[in-house]
Parts: structure tokens; sequence; C-alpha cells
């Protein structure tokens, strides 16, 4: 790893400030960028840490009864915290790799890096929650733009995450036991104004709504009602794990299973 | 270089780092504390988890600076006062739970961090929470003995071969 300047403000108006340098670049959990580092696949001249900003971190309901996340939350804590409010959040943020990475990684970390295969932001589309950073609101469906890509300009740093509180929702992982990153994952969400069905770990564009299944989830909220569908067509990833038709198996196999799970 | 401040094992130690010096080349090479092992380098086996502030947490993938003041305790600092085996070390020993001994300081922690959030788990738990935790000797069954009888349960009908 290069070396770099380190900073750990205590406000996320400190973090803002010390973010606007050249070369700097935030720093969650560090589960994903410190890995990368060691590989030298980044080398920002300064780390901003956000570990320390007590007003970014910790779960509460909002008064119009969302689940409100801070940025600089560990799974761990949305695991535990989460579970009274939005079970099926709860339960992703707790199988997301390992006790020891859930002390450290955070929903900010895992919602600004996009991986393709991140759990978090399938609950996010599914959810069509409300990405809040320092600047401004970002709805979830406008958020992702693509593998590793995601709306946040430069410096812009997650403050908050806030999810609508499904009538029922449930999310399956097909766990790349490896990794432990999804193979695929499927967040099925039922609100009083439709179905919401993310799938992240399938496309090389990222998380993405299977529209075909909201569709007929919406004329009945049933396995069943899934059957005639033929898997989504995307762009599938092909890697040494799956091919792309197996990828696209799982997706309408996981869906199925997140539907009645959630009952 | 920065000075970092942290606690470890109950006492306060501190240290000059550079900005990349991760908290298990703090503890392995600044403090000498060579009980933590670094494996893979790449937060997947466990060899490196110690407790930062009463949560395991793999050090390999945490920047000394980022525990700047807080409570670290590492495998040295899991024995009794009078330097006896603490309870869960001892059942380790009395159950075979390790062969060659490299993955055996994070499986320490991560069984003791564990206990403390769940102190009668099921071998179904045992077994869930060690997935960050790898072992290529033992084939698991003997570690998770040892958690089950720390806990203070018969192990006698569990893992039997």
């Amino acid at each position: 790893m290069y070396n770099f300047e380190f900073a750990k403000p205590a406000t996320i108006g400190e973090a803002v400030s010390a973010l606007s340098s050249e070369g700097a670049q935030a720093l969650g959990g560090g589960q994903t960028l410190l890995p990368t580092m060691k590989q030298r696949l980044a080398a920002p001249e300064t780390l901003v840490s956000l570990t320390g900003i007590s007003e970014m971190k910790g779960v509460c309901l909002s008064d119009a009864g969302e689940v409100c996340v801070g940025g600089a939350t560990t799974h761990a804590t949305v695991a535990a915290e989460a579970a009274a409010h939005y079970p099926a959040l709860a339960a992703l943020a707790g199988r997301i790799g390992d006790p020891a990475v859930r002390n450290r990684g955070t929903i900010g970390g895992s919602l600004a890096n996009n991986d393709p295969s991140a759990c978090y932001p399938a609950a996010a589309l599914a959810s069509g929650a409300t990405i809040k950073t320092n600047a401004r609101d970002i709805a979830a469906d406008d958020y992702f733009q693509g593998m590793f890509t995601t709306a946040l300009d430069e410096g812009e740093i997650i403050t908050e995450v806030r999810f609508p509180v499904p009538e029922k929702a449930n999310y399956q992982k097909f766990l790349q036991p490896a990794s432990r990153f999804a193979l695929v994952g499927v967040f099925v969400a039922k609100y009083a104004d439709g179905v919401r069905v993310a799938v992240t770990g399938a496309s090389s564009d990222g998380v993405f709504r299977w529209t075909e299944a909201e569709e007929a989830l919406n004329g009945s909220f049933t396995k069943d009602a899934i059957d005639a569908l033929s898997p989504p067509d995307g762009d599938m990833i092909a890697d040494l794990h799956g091919s792309a038709a197996y990828r696209a198996h799982l997706v309408k196999v996981l869906t199925g299973r997140a539907v009645a799970a959630a009952g | 270089m920065t000075k970092v401040s942290m606690s470890v094992n109950g006492k306060t130690v501190s240290g000059d780092v550079e900005g990349r010096t991760l908290l298990s080349e703090f503890l392995r090479e600044g403090l000498r504390l060579t009980g933590t092992h670094i494996g893979c380098d790449t937060s997947q086996c466990g060899a490196c988890v110690v407790h930062v502030d009463g949560e395991a947490v793999k050090s390999c993938t945490m920047l000394a600076l980022d525990a700047e003041g807080a409570e670290v305790r590492t495998i040295e600092g899991m024995a009794n006062a009078d330097g006896s085996l603490s309870v869960i070390q001892q059942a380790f020993q009395d159950h075979h739970g390790l062969q060659c001994g490299f993955c055996t300081p994070g499986m320490v922690m991560s069984a003791a961090a564990l206990l403390k959030e769940n102190p009668k788990p099921t071998e179904a738990e045992v077994r869930e929470y060690l997935e960050g935790n790898i072992c290529r000797c033992t084939g698991y069954h003997n570690i998770v003995k040892a958690i089950m009888a720390a806990s203070g349960q018969d192990v006698s009908a569990i893992a039997a071969e």
C-alpha cells in the first residue's frame, strides 16, 4: 500500500472540508478500500476516515415511519438495531461478510462503492430508499448508475440512508462462499403502492430492478405469479463462479423464494 | 509519521506510525506482540482478529491511526492474571482445538467475542460465527467442540469424530 495522509474528522462539516483537497478519499470501515489499496488499485493522497463522526452513526425511526441509518453505521449495528423496525433489512446486514467484517464495514461505504455483488444496493433499490448526502437527497432509482458507479460527486458523503418500511419483504442471498458476497441476491419488498424487486450480483450493470416480476407480483403476490416469466435477459455477469444463464436462472428462483418467505 | 496512542491489554501504549500502518503491523512490529498472526493479509482468514473496544475486528484491515484512543485486546491479554490459561484457551488445549496453531489466536479472539454476545451458542451458531476464521488443519470439529465446552455445555455428543 502506498502511503497517504490520514485525517479523522469529528463532524460532517470537517469531513467535507478535508475531502475538498486534491486526491482525498473517504474511508468508511475500510473492508473493501484497504484491501484495494494493498493491491495498489487505489492510491489516495489523503484518507478521510468517517468512523469518528458520531452524528453519522446509529439507527432510528423517523416521524414518517422510515428507518434512518447513519452513513457510518456498521453492518453489525444495523443487524441489531433495525431488527425491530425492518427485519428483512436487518437480516441482510447480518449476513454480509463475517462477524469481524460486520463490526467494521458500513452502509455508507457499501453504497458508495456500489460493488455489483454487494447486498446493500439491493435493499436500497428495492425499498426505494433515499440516500442523503451532505449536499442533497438522492432517490435510489437515480443513485445506482452501473458497476462501481453512483450519482455521488467527488467529495460527497453519504450521511444517512432512509428506508420506507414495506408491508412485507425478504432478501434471498445465494452465497458465493469464498468471498461471502452474493453470487446472486434478490430483495423483494411489497408496499401499499406496489412491489419492488431488486437484483444484485447478476448484472454487469450492477444492481437493477426486475420490472417484469414487479408487474406480475403487483397482480398477485405469490410465487406462482412469476412462474410464466422468462428470467431477466440483461447483461448478466459470467465468470468462473457461474455462467450468465445460470445467474439469470438464479434470479428467478431466488425471486420466487423471496416472495414465498415474505409471505 | 504520526503519533498514535491506544490501550492494549490494559496498558497505555503509543508509537509513531505512517498513515498506511495497519493495526496488525503496529501490534506485531511496533509493540512486538506477535501473537496476532497475519495469514492472508486480505481480511479473509481471521488469524489477525483482535478486539477493538470490545468488538472482534480483522486487524490487518484497520489502520493503526483509526484505533487512536481505542481499547485493544490481543491474544496476549487473554490469559488469567496469574498466567494460567483462560477458560477458552484451556478448552482449546483440552479438546485439541489446534494442530499447527497458526489460526488459533484469531480463533480464540473470535470465540471470546461470540461467547460475550451469546453465552450458550448452539453448534450451528458457533460454526456460523467462525465463518471468517479459516483453519487448514483441524477440519473445525475440535475448535467447535472447544468453544462449546468453554461455554459450559456438554460436548460428549458433538462432532464425535
